[in-house]
This record gives structure tokens, sequence and C-alpha cells, in this order.
């Protein structure tokens, strides 16, 4: 069911299909709307604007050091969602989820320095989405979307690829960098075979941000703390290796709703709901 | 945090965020973002 949402959604936010066959990008008004998923905005269907690109774009131009606009996003869908935008709304994370299910001898669900290796995305988030736009700036004083350029997966998958192969002028100007980011990119979708979201983990910026909405977000798990017996079993089937019943509320907690399905007591629910007074039975953060 | 707060934190920001939306909005951000969209971005594509 999941799947089968993140699919629907990442159809209908790229369903500009004369853009693939004409190796073209949609210009219509509905690119002034942000998408809460990193789905790149030169992918040849989008038809929204990737919130990192456009959060890049307004801080490294020279009118504006802060962008209102795109921050007011972050906090309206982090408030909302949390990163119920990972699970269901992420065509990059749809494409990390179907690769994981290639069957692999030894798939790696954690490891010594893990944990510390996921606040890589945070210092991604400072230093190629904040600094570098805002200070490493050209002539005219405008500063280059730092990590769409060197890093973003996404767009070299979705903008890149398709862009490039239907493009023979682009193709030509194709160097070191396109090469760079092919390597990123292939290195993220092999890993993601053997470790569940590697990029979302370690590098997504995106989804640092709204792991910090995570403990407060309005869509979040609800834990009935009578129904639950304790077996652990939510924690084993957690890929992101979160304990749901200990931190409901987790900021690498990305709503896909394992531990819900495998509770052999239905404790666990997802969803809107009131948050419950303590002492109530149910557990919320 | 008491739980009153932890109740409303989350409408708080929604309610900031709109507001933020609409400020960063009158103030003309979103001809820019809205520039960057429909062009296609040399460096998200690997070109530079």
């Amino acid at each position: 069911m999941r799947h089968a949402v993140q699919a629907l959604w990442a159809v209908c936010t790229n369903s500009y299909a004369v853009g693939f066959v004409e190796a073209k990008i949609y210009r219509g008004k509905l690119k002034n709307i942000c998408l809460p998923g990193l789905n790149c905005y030169s992918c040849p269907g989008a038809v929204g604007a990737c919130p990192i690109g456009a959060l890049q774009a307004v801080m490294g131009s020279w009118k504006f050091s802060v962008s209102l606009y795109v921050a007011g996003f972050f906090m309206l869908v982090g408030a909302v969602l949390g990163r119920f935008v990972c699970g269901f709304l992420c065509p990059f994370g749809l494409v990390q989820d179907l690769l994981h299910k290639i069957p692999f001898p030894k798939k790696i669900r954690t490891f010594r320095g893990d944990r510390a290796l996921r606040l890589l995305k945070y210092v991604i988030l400072l230093v190629f989405v904040i600094l570098l736009p805002l200070f490493a700036v050209d002539i005219i004083g405008q500063g280059a979307p730092a990590f769409c350029k060197y890093i973003c997966p996404s767009g070299t998958l979705l903008g890149g690829w398709p862009l490039v192969l239907g493009n023979k002028p682009l193709q030509d100007l194709v160097g070191w960098l396109f090469a760079w980011k092919n390597v990123i990119l292939i290195t993220l979708l092999l890993l993601s075979i053997v470790i569940y979201r590697p990029f979302c983990r370690y590098l997504c910026p995106l989804g640092g941000i709204y792991a910090a909405f995570n403990r407060m977000a309005l869509y979040r798990l609800h834990i009935d703390e009578a129904a639950c017996i304790h077996c652990g079993k939510c924690a084993k089937a957690c890929k992101m290796c979160v304990d749901p019943v200990k931190h409901p509320g987790h900021p690498e907690c990305i709503r896909c709703g394992d531990c819900a399905r495998v509770c052999p007591t239905q404790a666990i629910r997802m969803g809107f709901g009131r948050r419950e007074k303590r002492g109530e039975g149910t557990k919320v953060v | 945090m008491s739980m009153r707060l932890e109740r409303f934190l989350p409408w708080l920001f929604v309610a900031a965020g709109i507001g933020c939306m609409a400020l960063g909005a009158l103030r003309g951000e979103v001809r820019i973002l809205f520039e960057k969209a429909v062009n296609i971005c040399l460096e998200c594509v690997g070109i530079g």
C-alpha cells in the first residue's frame, strides 16, 4: 500500500510526459509551488519545484539572504507531516525502497558508526544548502546551489539522465562534474541494495529538516501502552533502527508503518489524532 | 515541556509557516523560485 502511494505520488508530481519525450522541462505556473519531497525541478516530468533547490536559489540570489517562503513551507509541511514525507512522498525514497528489495546475501541493518554518520546530513544542510549559497558568491553576488551541484543524486537520476540522454547539446557539455555526480548516484543506488535508504540516513538535508519536526508533527505514531507487551518485534522490524515504543517521535522515523504491521497486539497506530494526556494509557512522544 | 505547549506547538508552526510563506510571496521570493524552476538547472543535472 505504501509503495502504491509513493508510486502514485511520484507519477502525479512528474506527470509532464512531453518533457521525457522531447528532453525539456515543464514551464507552467505549477512550478511556483514547492513539492514536499526531494524532486528535482529539472526532471523533465516535474510539475513542481524542489524545496531544497528553491531554498538555495532564493538564498543565493543577490536580493535575499533568507527565504521566508521556503522556510515557511518547511514549517508548514514539517509541523503537519514530519518525516511522513520521506516515507510516502519522496521519489528518491521510493527508488531506494525498491532497490532494497533486491535479494543480497548479507543485508546490513546497522554498523559501528551508523549513528554518528547520520549527523552528516545536518552538516550537509548547514554547509551545502545554507552557507555555500550564501557566502560562496560570484562577482554579482549570486551563489550557486551547492548541494544540487555537487551532491544531489535525485537531480542526477531524475534530471541529468533523461535530459542528457535526450538532448544532444547537453551531451556535448558533460564533463567531470557529471562524472562525479554519477559516482555519488551509482554508489548510493548500489548501497541501497545492502543498506536501507543510505541517502536518507546519512546525506539528505531535506530529511534533516523534517526530522527536526518529527517529535511534534501532527501525523505521528500512537503507542497504546496498555496493549503493548514489550515483545520488541516493532524495533526489530524497523529498517531505520528506531525503537518506536521507546521513541515514537524519533527524528529517524520515516513513518513507513512496518512497526504497526508487525505488532501482535495492534498497539501501534499511525495517523493524525489528539495528543493524549499523560497517564491515559497511550504514549505519543 | 508542558502538555498544553506540546499540543499547541505544531499549530504555532503551521501558523508561522503560513505567515512566512505569505510574507515571502509578498516580497517577491516566488518569482526567483519560479525563474529557477522553469529553466534547466545545469548545476542540478551535473553540467555545472
